[in-house]
């Protein structure tokens, strides 16, 4: 039980007094180093699950237990876990008003109390590995789409988080922009960090995912490597799912 | 009367001869606008109640500009965490939140020169100009933070929602996301609408001179009730005012420009 980081219990998130069932009782766990792709019809409710698991998005019902805390009790205070818990949006959400290294080291500088030579040296190494260290000073306006996204990835990396979430990072990029991106996720996984990744490409899933996680309507119809998930699909769900995206 | 008038071509009979030629062959009313003219500016250095006039202005419009920043800020953020919290607000919050929704109402819905009447002959009364003064940027203060309020609040929804949800993200929480993210893009939003905001305030302090404060506006005024100068000592006030105006619409320019640069 120690090695699971994220242990999810009958996670609920209900609208407008339970009208609408965005989640409903979703139990799983996610393990140290383990890399899982949460895929699904649109409106099935993957993005609310990975939205929930850092709080960005209040659950109605159930626990989310992070590192040993349940970061659903209204006592814990949800910005120190927060910091150990990395973003990607769909959006990139990088800060325009900042350079790109300021947009890296805001948040270690003034969360972590790191001095700003400290904060800036593991920005540039993170900006190396993604071969961006020549834009440090550009304003995210400059960049394309797919530079962005590898510079939200690489912001949310300066915290040094234990887990990184990742909300449909390719679906708002050009397709020829969509490969750099999957390519530092690849790495990432390689490095053992541990991610949740919602996401429609397909083929990231079944090349990096060590499970695949399947929501339909607002529940986990089903749970399985990605070989097993795609070769023998169990559910009619799925089935008619994966024929539509295949 | 006829011995005023008397009294007063006579001093300009005098006056005239210590000008220029061209200006003693001029036509009458010519020769009246030079006179009010040196009578405005030059005749018992009448200058200074335009420069002193001008100090007074000067420190009303910055002290009230101080505290209106302030209070709308503290408003617009209270009034904002207010209405974006997805959860039920605190009862601090909520009685916050009415408090200041009380406070932009009565301000927006009362004629500042009212509320400038209140303050100093019912509230505060001040004694002297210093107190005076004072009373003045408080007035001015309070009313101006209303509106700024409201600008900045406008500014913080023109921010998309993802960066409030990037900030958090990372691990700030409500207030530092606000102040490191949301806040600096908003100013550059609502950066125009400041500007007209300050321009407006440099000029409603003129309404003090009503509670007797010697600002730029009281010190035509002074000028005016020596000499009766009414043409040229008012139309050197309002260029006067026309001229700091213009220096402010430029530096704002200038600072507008300068936030631009991480647009492309």
């Amino acid at each position: 039980m120690t090695d699971n980081i994220i242990e999810v219990k009958g996670l609920q998130k209900h609208y407008n007094g339970g009208k609408i069932k965005a989640l409903n009782g979703i139990t799983t766990s996610i393990k140290k180093g383990e890399v899982v792709v949460v895929i699904g019809p649109s409106g099935s409710g993957k993005s609310t699950f990975l939205r929930c698991l850092n709080l960005l998005e209040e659950p109605t019902g159930g626990q989310v237990i992070f590192e040993g805390v349940d970061i659903t009790d209204t006592k814990v205070d949800i910005n120190v876990h927060r910091q150990k818990m990395g973003m990607v949006f769909q959006h990139f959400n990088l800060f325009p008003h900042m350079t790109i290294l300021k947009n890296m080291i805001i948040a270690p500088m003034k969360l972590q109390k790191k001095s700003e030579e400290e904060a800036t040296k593991l920005a540039m190494d993170l900006l190396a590995r993604v071969g961006l260290e020549d834009r440090a000073n550009a304003y995210p306006a400059q960049l394309s789409g797919g530079q962005k996204q590898r510079i939200a990835i690489v912001r949310a990396l300066c915290m040094q988080p234990e887990v990184m979430l990742f909300d449909e990072p390719t679906s708002a990029l050009d397709p020829e922009m969509v490969g750099e991106v999957l390519e530092v996720m690849k790495q990432l996984a390689k490095e053992n960090m541990t991610m949740v990744v919602v996401t429609h490409e397909m083929g990231f899933a079944k090349e990096v995912a060590s499970r695949v996680l399947f929501l339909a309507d607002g529940q986990l119809v089903e749970d399985a490597p990605p070989k097993e998930l795609f070769g023998n699909p169990k559910s009619e769900r799925l089935q008619s799912f994966l024929a539509k995206v295949l | 009367m006829s011995s005023v008038i008397l009294a007063v071509s006579e001093k300009m009979g005098q006056w005239l001869e210590t000008t220029p030629a061209w200006m003693q062959s001029a036509p009458e009313s010519i020769q009246n606008i030079g006179y009010q003219f040196y009578q405005t500016w030059v005749l018992n250095d009448n200058w200074k109640y335009f420069t002193n006039g001008l100090k007074v202005t000067a420190l009303a419009t910055i002290g009230a500009l101080i505290i209106g920043v302030i209070l709308g800020v503290l408003v617009a953020v209270i009034r904002s965490a207010h209405d974006s919290s997805r959860k039920k607000p605190s009862v601090l919050l909520r009685i916050l939140n009415t408090i200041s929704k009380l406070y932009i109402t009565i301000i927006r819905g009362t004629p500042m020169i009212v509320q400038l009447l209140i303050m100093s002959y019912v509230i505060l009364v001040p004694r002297g100009q210093d107190e005076l003064l004072r009373c003045a940027i408080l007035t001015f203060g309070i009313n101006s933070g209303a509106y700024v309020a409201e600008i900045i609040r406008s500014g913080i929804q023109s921010v998309d929602v993802g960066q409030m949800e990037a900030g958090r993200s990372l691990g700030f929480n409500y207030g530092q996301t606000m102040r490191y993210i949301i806040i600096p893009q908003a100013i550059k939003n609502i950066l125009p609408a400041l500007g007209n905001e300050l321009i407006t305030l440099v000029k409603e302090t003129s309404v003090a001179t009503v509670v007797g404060l010697n600002d730029l506006t009281k010190g035509a005024q002074i000028i005016v009730s020596k000499h009766y100068t009414t043409m040229v000592s008012y139309i050197s006030l309002a260029a006067i005012y026309l001229v700091i105006v213009l220096v402010l619409t430029k530096l704002l320019g200038m600072f507008e420009r300068r936030l631009k640069n991480s647009d492309r």
